[in-house]
C-alpha cells in the first residue's frame, strides 16, 4: 500500500525542515522532498528603513552566521551610498568574517554531524548527539566546547557582539583594533589553528576512514558548483569573483553584481524556500532525479571544487591531498564534511595572516557616507554558501527594494536530489527502520542547512 | 531523577540557542544536571514518532521548557501549545519570544503583501504562491499572546550567563533575580546633562572618541547626537560590563525590548528625546524604534488610502 514517511523535523541541522518520502504500492520510493515552511519576509520589512540600519536588521536572518548577513548587507549599502571603505575597514571586516567561520565549522562538525559517525548511524536517537559524545569522550568534548566558545569570545571581545554583530558600518568599521587586542587575538588564533589541524586528523581517523564508502555514495548526485575566487583563482570567503562550474567541469567567472545574468530563483508549491538555479546554462530548472536541470551546489565542497588553490600553506596541502583522492570536481555529498574541516584550517590561517599585518591596527577605519539613491549588491561566502544582498535606495537613502539570495537556498534543490537518491537506495520493498531514516537525514546534514 | 528539559524554536534565527552554547564548559555541567528530552538543534526526538509514522504532534513531558522565537504560523502555534501542556515551567527565551523581535517588523504589512513581495522579489522566474501560504497567521505574535509564560528572558540574543543562571536556579529550585536596569543605567559613558544634547543624526559617521581611552571616557552617544535607545531598553546584555554595542562604540538599538515588560519603546523614546529638547521629526522611520517589540499589536499595517 502506498504510504508517506515523515521525518519531522529534520534534526541536528541549523534551521527548520522536514522530509516527506512517498512510497508507491510496491514500497518503492516514488518521491522524496525536503520541505521548508519558514518564511520571515525580510525582503518586505526592510522597505522604507534607512539603509545604514539594514546590516543590524538582516543579521537576524541567521543566528549562526549573523556576521555573513551583516557584512553582505554592509557591502551592499556601501554600494548604494557610493562609498568605498578604508583599507583597515575592509581588513577588520574580513577578520571578523573568517573568525565567524571558525565557530560555525566547529559547531557543525562536532555538535551536529559527528554523532552520526562517532556513535554510529544505528545508535539510539536518545544518545546520538553531543551529550552522547560527552559521555563517550569527555576530554574531546570539553576541548570542542572550549574551542568553539573561544572563536565566539574573540569576536565578542573585539567587536562587542558576536551574535547579531554591530561593528560593520557603511563606509568601514566602528572601532579600531588596539595592539593589545591584536596580540590577544594572535595568541588565541594560534590555539584555534592547532585545534583545526587536530580536528582534521581526528576526522580522517575516526570518521572519513571508517565511512569510506558512505563518503562517496550516500546522497551522491552529480551537479555543478558555485563559489568565490580571487583573480588568481585562490579560494576567497570575504570578497572576489563568483565562479560557476558546470557539471562538465567548465567554469565561468563573473562579479557578484552580475548575479542576475547567471542565476534565477524557482518556486515550488510545496516549499516556501526559493530554489536558485543556473539560468545561464539555458536548460531551465528540473528536480527530476533522472534528468536534473540547472542544478549546482554551494558551501564548503563547492568552494574547494571551484578554486584552483588555497593561498595558505596548511590548507593548500590538505586541498592537494583531497584532490589526489577524489578528483576535481569531487561529487560525494558527505565530502562536504571533509571540505568543511579544510576550510576550518584556512579560516584559522587567514585569521593569523590578517593579524600579522600592522595595517590591521590603522586608525582610518571608516569613510563618512551620505545617503543617496542607488543600488548596491554585496556578496560574501557564508558557511552555507554564496550569500548575495541586493538593495535599492531612494534619494533619502531609504530602502525601496531588496533581493536576498542566502546560502542555503542554492542547496535546496540539490538537497532534494540527495534525499531522493539516499531514500531510493536505502528503502526497498517498503522496508525501513530508524537507522535508514537517520542515514537519509545524514545526506541533509552534510549540506549544513 | 534528573529534571527533564525541552527546547523549541519557533519564528526565530537560532541565535538564542547559539548564545546558550556560548556558555562554554559550564554547558557540560548543564548536560550533566538535566536530561534533554527534546531539542531539535542538538538531538533527534521527532514530533510524530521516530519511525516517520506522521502521528499527531507530541512532545515529552519536561520540568523546564525553553521557547525561542515568536508565533507566525499554524505549526508554531501547535508546537507552542504542546510545549505549554508538557512543560512545568515555560521560559520565553529571547526578544522574539517576549516581544516579537525583528521578525515582527513584518507586522507593518499584511501577510498577503509580504508573501507577494517575497515570491516576486528580484530573480524569481515566475510568480507562484506556496500551498502552505494559508497556514501563516495574520501577524507575528510573541508567545505570551498565545500561552501563559512563567519566565520572560529577553535579549537578542539573551546573555549566556543569564540563560545558564536561570536554568540552574530552576534545577536547584532556587530563587533568581532578572536584571531590572536600563541599558543607560549600566552604561559607563560620560553624561554631561540635558542642555548639551546635539541634534539627532543618522549613524553615517563614527562616534567621537579617543581610541586609546576606555568607553568610560567617551561622551554619551545620545549627547553626541546619535540615536541611542539605551534609556528605553532593558539592560543586561553586557553582564556586569559595558553594554555590548557600546563596547563596539555603536549606539543601542533596543534589542532587549522595553525596560518594563509592557513598555512601548517608540513612545518612551519620543518622550526621552522631547524631554531633552530634541525634535522627533528629525528621526527618519520612527517605527524602527519598535523594531524589536512589534508584537502585542504595537506595529500594524498602515491604513490603505482609497
Amino acid at each position: 500500500m502506498a504510504q508517506v514517511i515523515h521525518i519531522h523535523p529534520v534534526t541536528r541541522i541549523e534551521g527548520h525542515a522536514s522530509i516527506a518520502i512517498h512510497l508507491d504500492d510496491v514500497g518503492r520510493v516514488s518521491d522524496a522532498r525536503v520541505e521548508i515552511a519558514a518564511l520571515r519576509g525580510f525582503e518586505q520589512f526592510v522597505i522604507g528603513r534607512p539603509a545604514e540600519e539594514i546590516p543590524r536588521i538582516v543579521s537576524r536572518i541567521c543566528g549562526i552566521c549573523p556576521w555573513m548577513h551583516h557584512l553582505a548587507a554592509v557591502k551592499a549599502i556601501d554600494g548604494c551610498f557610493g562609498v568605498t571603505p578604508t583599507p583597515a575597514g575592509h581588513r577588520l571586516r574580513e577578520l571578523c568574517q573568517v573568525l565567524a567561520h571558525i565557530h560555525d565549522k566547529i559547531l557543525h562538525f562536532f555538535f551536529l554531524a559527528a554523532p552520526d559517525f562517532v556513535l554510529g548511524p544505528d545508535s539510539d536517537y536518545s544518545v546520538r548527539n553531543i551529550m552522547g559524545m560527552v559521555r563517550k569522550d569527555p576530554e574531546l568534548a570539553a576541548r570542542v566546547v572550549r574551542m568553539r566558545q573561544l572563536g565566539q569570545m574573540m569576536l565578542e571581545r573585539f567587536a562587542g557582539k558576536a551574535i547579531h554583530p554591530v561593528a560593520g558600518v557603511v563606509g568601514g568599521f566602528a572601532k579600531p583594533m588596539s595592539n593589545e587586542e591584536r596580540q590577544e587575538l594572535q595568541r588565541d588564533a594560534a590555539l584555534l589553528l592547532d585545534f583545526a589541524s587536530f580536528a582534521l586528523d581526528y576526522a580522517k581517523d575516526k570518521v572519513f576512514g571508517r565511512f569510506q564508502e558512505e563518503m562517496q555514495s550516500l546522497g551522491a548526485i552529480t551537479t555543478g558548483f558555485l563559489g568565490a575566487v580571487d583573480a588568481q583563482g585562490n579560494l576567497q570567503l570575504y570578497d572576489g569573483l563568483l565562479r560557476l562550474m558546470h557539471p562538465n567541469g567548465k567554469s565561468v567567472d563573473f562579479p557578484a553584481s552580475d548575479y542576475e545574468l547567471h542565476l534565477s530563483e524557482h518556486v515550488e508549491p510545496w516549499s516556501t524556500a526559493k530554489m536558485v538555479y543556473a539560468k545561464s546554462w539555458r536548460e531551465g530548472f528540473s528536480l527530476d532525479p533522472a534528468a536534473p536541470k540547472g542544478i549546482y551546489r554551494v558551501n564548503t565542497l563547492a568552494r574547494l571544487n571551484v578554486c584552483d588553490r588555497i593561498a595558505t600553506p596548511r590548507a593548500q596541502a590538505e586541498l592537494e591531498a583531497f584532490r589526489e583522492q577524489f578528483g576535481r570536481p569531487a561529487q560525494g555529498t558527505l565530502l562536504y564534511h571533509w571540505a568543511r574541516l579544510i576550510e576550518l584550517v584556512y579560516a584559522c590561517e587567514r585569521t593569523l595572516e590578517l593579524l600579522a599585518d600592522d595595517a590591521i591596527t590603522d586608525s582610518a577605519i571608516r569613510n563618512p557616507a551620505t545617503p543617496q539613491a542607488g543600488r548596491g549588491i554585496g556578496h560574501v561566502e557564508a558557511p552555507r554558501g554564496t550569500l548575495i544582498h541586493d538593495y535599492t535606495t531612494d534619494d533619502n537613502g531609504c530602502i525601496t527594494k531588496a533581493n536576498l539570495i542566502v546560502g542555503t537556498t542554492h542547496n535546496i534543490a540539490p538537497m532534494n536530489l540527495s534525499v531522493h537518491q539516499a531514500a531510493s537506495s536505502l528503502i526497498c520493498d517498503g522496508e525501513f527502520d530508524e537507522e535508514m531514516l537517520n542515514r537519509i537525514e545524514m545526506a541533509v546534514r552534510a549540506y549544513d542547512p | 531523577m534528573k529534571p527533564k528539559l525541552n527546547f523549541e524554536w519557533l519564528h526565530a534565527c537560532s541565535g538564542c540557542e547559539i548564545s546558550m552554547l556560548n556558555w562554554g564548559e559550564q554547558l557540560l555541567d548543564l548536560f550533566d544536571q538535566v536530561e534533554i528530552v527534546h531539542f531539535p538543534l542538538l538531538m533527534d526526538h521527532k514530533y510524530g514518532g521516530q519511525l516517520g509514522e506522521g502521528a499527531p504532534l507530541s512532545l515529552p513531558e519536561a520540568d523546564i521548557g525553553l521557547v525561542s522565537g515568536g508565533v507566525a504560523h499554524q505549526e508554531h502555534l501547535q508546537v507552542l501549545q504542546e510545549m505549554r501542556k508538557q512543560c512545568r515551567t515555560l521560559i520565553a527565551l529571547g526578544t522574539c519570544a517576549t516581544h516579537g523581535g525583528i521578525p515582527a517588523m513584518r507586522n507593518q504589512w499584511s501577510t498577503a503583501d509580504t508573501l507577494h513581495t517575497v515570491f516576486t522579489a528580484g530573480t524569481v522566474d515566475k510568480e507562484i504562491s506556496p500551498s502552505s501560504a494559508p497556514a501563516f497567521l495574520d501577524r507575528v505574535y510573541s508567545i505570551d499572546e498565545k500561552v501563559r509564560v512563567d519566565v520572560s528572558l529577553p535579549g537578542c540574543p539573551p546573555q549566556p550567563q543569564l540563560i545558564g543562571a536561570v536554568i540552574k536556579a530552576l534545577v536547584n529550585k532556587d530563587a533568581f533575580q532578572l536584571p531590572q536596569k536600563s541599558v543607560c543605567e549600566t552604561c559607563p559613558t560620560i553624561r554631561e546633562g540635558k542642555k548639551k544634547m546635539a541634534p539627532v543624526q543618522r549613524f553615517l559617521h563614527n562616534a567621537d572618541y579617543d581610541r586609546d581611552q576606555p568607553v568610560s571616557e567617551m561622551q554619551c552617544l545620545l549627547e553626541q547626537g546619535l540615536v541611542c535607545m539605551g534609556p528605553v531598553t532593558a539592560g543586561g546584555c553586557g553582564g556586569k560590563d559595558t553594554p555590548l554595542c557600546l563596547q563596539a562604540r555603536v549606539p543601542c538599538r533596543g534589542c532587549y525590548g522595553p525596560v518594563q515588560p509592557g513598555g512601548n519603546q517608540l513612545l518612551d523614546m519620543m518622550n526621552a528625546l522631547a524631554s531633552n529638547g530634541i525634535d522627533h521629526r528629525a528621526l527618519v522611520d520612527r517605527k524602527s524604534l519598535l523594531r524589536f517589540s512589534g508584537a502585542h499589536g504595537l506595529l500594524k499595517p498602515a491604513r490603505k488610502k482609497n
